[in-house]
């Protein structure tokens, strides 16, 4: 059964029809999981979880994508 | 402004050297005091002291410093003998003779003053990646006497690197450490610096950065910044941050900012121009954004916010 869960993404709300992963959730947005940082309720959240962690209601999460040059 | 006078008779080259007594009462009531004196206060190389009324240039010299070949007054060279006036700025200079540590530190004291610089020189900072954004940043923080700075990187000086880059021609095939190290020493020398000529991995970001406050990510390559970034913050979740995104190309200055991510995460650039084959990384640009790091690393040393 699918039920709406309610994400705080880069301080904006957001709203999925269905459960995710990170690793989902970073696909929908287009971004490349080895280039981006993920906070997941203030803990950094190591690449190698990102198919393992599933988001929930209430969750607040930080994205960065880096672009190269230095 | 010039004050000329006549050129000193008693100019005889022998260093006779006599200090005149300084007050550590309060400036105002020394202002009081002097009123009912014939003596006033100027600044020698940057140090207040009192001197008699109407002294000129020439005589502060043979008293003071008679080997000085350069004399500033208040930001002019003279070539003139002048009258100095109350609060005048004195600086005298002979020419190849290096300011020791303590007088280069007093000197960043006067500008600084002493609260700032004592933060400023507890300071330790580590920069991973010392190309375009790691070298300017490195100094920019040696040059305002931060204390220690750990820099890492397995890259050596290459000719594409001169269009941005902290190093001299002569530096080219130098690894990228030992060189910046020689060019942060000729800036300050009481610089303490750990340099590591070695690739940052995973495993062993603790070896470089343990003993650091601040850790500014300088790389170029996108998934290495991440990576770093990612390991950082979870080796070190009470350490500070500062790393950058968006540097390339010669499109606006006014669009490279200093965002706040987290409370120990910050990010400065614009976000989205990325290096890539057309756009390259060039001096200008690339310098405001280590400068907006350097600024983001000194604001933390002083407690405010870098955003």
């Amino acid at each position: 059964m699918k039920k709406m869960i309610k994400l705080k993404i880069n301080g904006e709300n957001k709203e999925y029809q269905d459960e995710l992963t990170i690793q989902q959730l970073l696909q929908s947005l287009n971004l490349e999981p080895d280039r981006v940082v993920v906070e997941l309720n203030r803990e950094i959240l190591s690449l190698q979880i990102h198919d393992k962690t599933k988001l929930k209601s209430g969750d607040t999460i930080e994205l960065v994508q880096f672009v190269g040059g230095g | 402004m010039e004050r000329p006078l006549e050129p000193d008779p008693v100019d005889t080259g022998v260093g006779k050297r006599q200090k005149t007594p300084i007050f550590s009462i309060g400036s105002r009531l020394q202002a009081v005091f002097l009123l009912f004196t014939n003596t006033m206060l100027i600044y020698l190389n940057e140090k207040k002291i009192e001197i008699e009324n109407n002294i000129g240039l020439y005589s502060l010299r043979q008293r003071y410093k008679a080997d000085a070949d350069v004399l500033i007054v208040n930001g002019h060279p003279s070539m003139i003998d002048l009258k100095l006036n109350e609060g005048d700025h004195v600086i005298m200079i002979k020419r190849g003779e290096q300011p020791t540590p303590k007088e280069i530190e007093s000197l960043m004291v006067a500008r600084h003053t002493p609260v700032v610089q004592k933060q400023i020189k507890q300071g330790r900072i580590g920069i991973a990646g010392v190309g375009g954004l790691g070298s300017q940043v490195a100094v920019a923080l040696a040059r305002i006497g931060i204390g220690q700075l750990n820099i890492v990187d397995f890259d050596v000086v290459e000719p594409s690197n001169l269009n941005r880059q902290q190093f001299f021609i002569d530096q080219i095939g130098l690894p990228k450490v030992t060189a910046l190290r020689d060019n942060l020493q000729r800036i300050n020398p009481s610089l303490t610096i750990k340099s590591y000529h070695e690739k940052v991995t995973p495993n062993n970001i603790k070896d470089f950065f343990a003993d650091i406050d601040i850790l500014v990510e300088a790389f170029d390559d996108a998934s290495e910044k991440a990576m770093l970034t990612n390991c950082f913050l979870k080796d070190f979740p009470q350490k500070f941050l500062v790393a950058a995104s968006g540097i390339a190309g010669f499109e606006t200055s006014n669009s490279i900012k200093t965002t706040k991510v987290t409370d120990h995460f910050f990010i400065c650039g614009d976000g989205v121009t990325a290096a890539e084959p057309g756009r390259g990384l060039m001096a200008p640009r690339v310098g405001i954004v280590a400068h907006h790091q350097a600024n983001a690393v000194l604001r933390l040393l002083l407690n405010e916010s870098p955003e």
